[in-house]
């Protein structure tokens, strides 16, 4: 049967893929798990973009689509459409052909109802929407009026286009809706898991609402294992766990996972904030040298994470930097000293990043186990043609973009494990991976988005270039700052105290001068990089990111 | 640190032929409660190496378990071995303590619950 989904105006591309993940998870399929070429039939309303959140699907069941609505983030509401129309007229048309074996059960005097009238598009007067109500009076309604919790709750939506949608063409037209309500997002536990209130964060935690739809999209569930290999302050396990899935997670990096910030403020007292049960397991290691016990595959359900992109954050692994660059040769460690060294860690390249994870996933995920994480793109000319990475093991089953600022963003990659993890596989991951250590310094100069991201654009002379990057402030509000930069090999992440734009002219590897523009009127400032903490505050403070 | 993850860890330091299990030092175990799931207990049984499960469980104090792993359809119909089954993957936790390379006998300390598996350079 056709239904009207309606979704919350935001983060577009999500949005469907999320629908289909849940689609599958609740066996809108019916039980061939391995029906990934699947996906729902979609219609749209007529005029409408595709960008509306006004969408008509077509589900088998209503206790199916409850299910899907509830458990979603971005599903406003699903619908059992009663009718539809250009004008009122149409509309009562419409409703009044609309089969009654299907409205009658609704309309009874034993249940209770209540009417809610929504639109997008314009915005309705109480007047206005009592009179809507008032229009509806066609309707045989029996039940009682319950505002606050009634039996069946029956929507009025009227949609127009927008007088502007920042220049670009309108998602909507104008058409009226009427339907059942079938289901909703249940938002309300949103607000209790922001990130403004949690006990333990780091600078690249996941935003709570983005954390519950790459749950979603890997179809966490109790029963399942679902590990992250980058654990950090557990921002993304957390959701997994509020759905219900056993967790477990891994970090290189010894003091974002065991110590924390104190022993009420670290990733176990995350789960104990919200009351959840507490990961299964949490290890330092290294994804680059998992200590996994040979012959040991298809344990996760779903992997679930935000790989370092280098761009803000930089990933590290095993292996002494100066020793893959070639600055010293071969050590060992003496035995004294073996029990408390801390390993020196080197710069793990995006590429590298992304091919270790992919070959985890290959070998650690069931059948049909999902793969979901964050890949960052260059967005050249406004479109995100990118190559996303690949693996003969895995089907790309959905992308959803999410913009990070004009130069670039990332992309939400969904696999699904398809084939099993040969031996074949397991020895060209081994060469893969010897290679990457060969070329070690290679693969730091080209391998990096970070290079790409502030890298100088092509440009008539060698002196400034404009490029822009998200700068966060001490608010934790980012905003763009735009800076120029001859070299771009140092990077900076501005923190500023207020919004100013900067710009910043690199000349050596030692000096930046930083042009505080705002408006129309600069000041040039020198800044030693080891005089950055001497700077007047009233400037940006500049910090070597 | 849960004899789960125990079950998935090995020593692979350079040279080790053979790092898996490791050899667990107990310096404190703690029992904490979690909530009994079957479906999870049957979907892990089959990855889980049981003479290395049952002996660790021996270290760690529990000897409820059977040496010889059990036979699949014990876990559909038999509650009470899911039980201690339970009991001892998931509530058992090694929370300081370290584990022990079979090999060359490398110690991979447990602190607070959390095993520290990096490696050092000269054993990359």
């Amino acid at each position: 049967m056709w239904y009207l989904c309606v979704f919350y105006h935001r983060l577009l591309d999500f949005r469907k893929p999320e629908f289909e993940s849940l689609a599958h998870l609740f066996g809108a399929f019916g039980e061939n798990r391995s029906s990934h070429d699947s996906v729902l039939q979609w219609r749209l309303p007529k005029d409408h973009h595709p960008n509306s959140p006004f969408h008509f699907v077509h589900f088998p069941s209503e206790e199916l689509a409850r299910k899907l609505a509830n458990r979603s983030i971005l599903v406003k509401g699903i619908y059992e459409l009663w009718g539809e129309g250009y004008d009122y007229e149409e509309l009562e048309e419409a409703v009044k052909s609309y089969p009654d074996e299907r409205k009658l059960p609704y309309l009874g005097s034993e249940s209770t109802f209540k009417i809610t009238v929504d639109s997008f598009g314009k915005v309705l007067s109480l007047q206005q929407q009592n009179e809507r109500i008032e229009g509806l009076s066609f309707i045989p309604f029996k039940g009682r009026v319950n505002l606050k919790n009634p039996d069946h709750n029956f929507w009025l939506m009227e949609t127009d286009a927008h007088e502007t949608n920042n220049g670009l063409p309108p998602v909507v037209q104008r058409r009226i809706f009427f339907g059942r309500e079938v289901g909703g997002a249940d938002r309300k536990f949103i607000p209790m898991y922001q990130l403004k209130t949690r006990n333990y964060l780091g600078p690249t935690s996941m935003d709570a609402e983005m954390a519950f739809l790459m749950a979603n999209q890997a179809q966490a569930a109790p029963g399942k294992l679902v590990y992250d290999p980058f654990v950090g302050t557990g921002s993304i396990l957390v959701s997994a766990a509020h759905f219900g899935a056993m967790t477990m997670g891994a970090d290189i990096d010894i003091r974002v996972v065991l110590d924390g910030r104190g022993p009420d403020c670290n990733v176990w007292s995350n789960f104990k904030q919200y009351g959840l049960p507490m990961p299964v397991g949490l290890l330092r290691a290294d994804n680059n040298l998992p200590p996994w016990r040979p012959g040991l595959k298809e344990v996760f359900d779903a992997i679930i994470c935000d790989p370092p992109y280098g761009v803000r954050a930089g990933g590290r692994k095993s292996g002494g930097r100066k020793l893959l660059k070639g600055i010293i040769g071969p050590y060992t460690v003496p035995d004294d000293k073996r029990a408390d060294h801390i390993p020196s860690t080197a710069a793990y390249t995006l590429v590298e990043c992304v091919h270790d994870l992919l070959d985890l996933a290959a070998r650690m995920l069931v059948m049909n186990g999902r793969l979901v994480f964050f890949y960052p793109v260059l967005r050249e000319d406004g479109s995100a043609e990118n190559h996303f990475p690949e693996h003969p093991c895995f089907k790309l089953v959905a992308t959803s973009e999410q913009m990070l600022s004009s130069r670039y963003s990332r992309v939400l990659l969904t696999m699904v494990k398809t084939s099993f993890y040969t031996e074949e596989l397991a020895l060209a991951a081994k060469i893969k991976h010897l290679e990457f250590k060969e070329n070690h310094l290679k693969w730091l100069e080209d391998g990096t988005l970070h290079s790409s991201v502030f890298s100088p654009s092509d440009a008539e002379s060698a002196s400034e270039h404009q490029i822009a990057i998200i700068a966060r402030t001490k608010l934790a509000k980012p905003f763009e700052v735009r800076y120029s930069a001859i070299s771009a090999r140092t990077v900076f992440e501005l923190f500023l105290g207020a919004p100013v734009t900067i710009r910043v002219v690199l000349s050596s590897a030692k000096f930046a001068n930083a042009t505080i523009v705002s408006g129309s009127v600069a000041e040039e400032v020198s800044i030693h990089q080891e005089d950055m903490a001497k700077m007047p505050s009233r400037y940006a403070c500049i910090r070597k990111s | 640190m849960r004899l789960l993850t125990h079950n998935m860890l090995s020593s692979n330091i350079k040279g080790v032929t053979n790092g898996f299990p490791l050899r667990i030092q107990v310096e404190k175990v703690v029992e904490k409660q979690v909530e009994i799931n079957h479906d999870f207990l049957r979907n892990i049984f089959p990855k889980i190496d049981w003479k290395a499960f049952s002996d660790a469980s021996r270290i760690m104090g529990y000897n409820e378990l059977p040496e010889e792993p059990p036979e699949p359809s014990v876990l559909e119909s038999d509650v009470e071995f899911l039980g201690k089954f339970h009991h001892a993957l998931l509530e058992l936790h090694l929370e300081e303590g370290a584990l022990l390379c079979p090999e060359t006998g490398r110690k991979f300390p447990v602190s607070k619950g959390i095993p520290n598996m990096l490696l050092l350079e000269d054993e990359v």
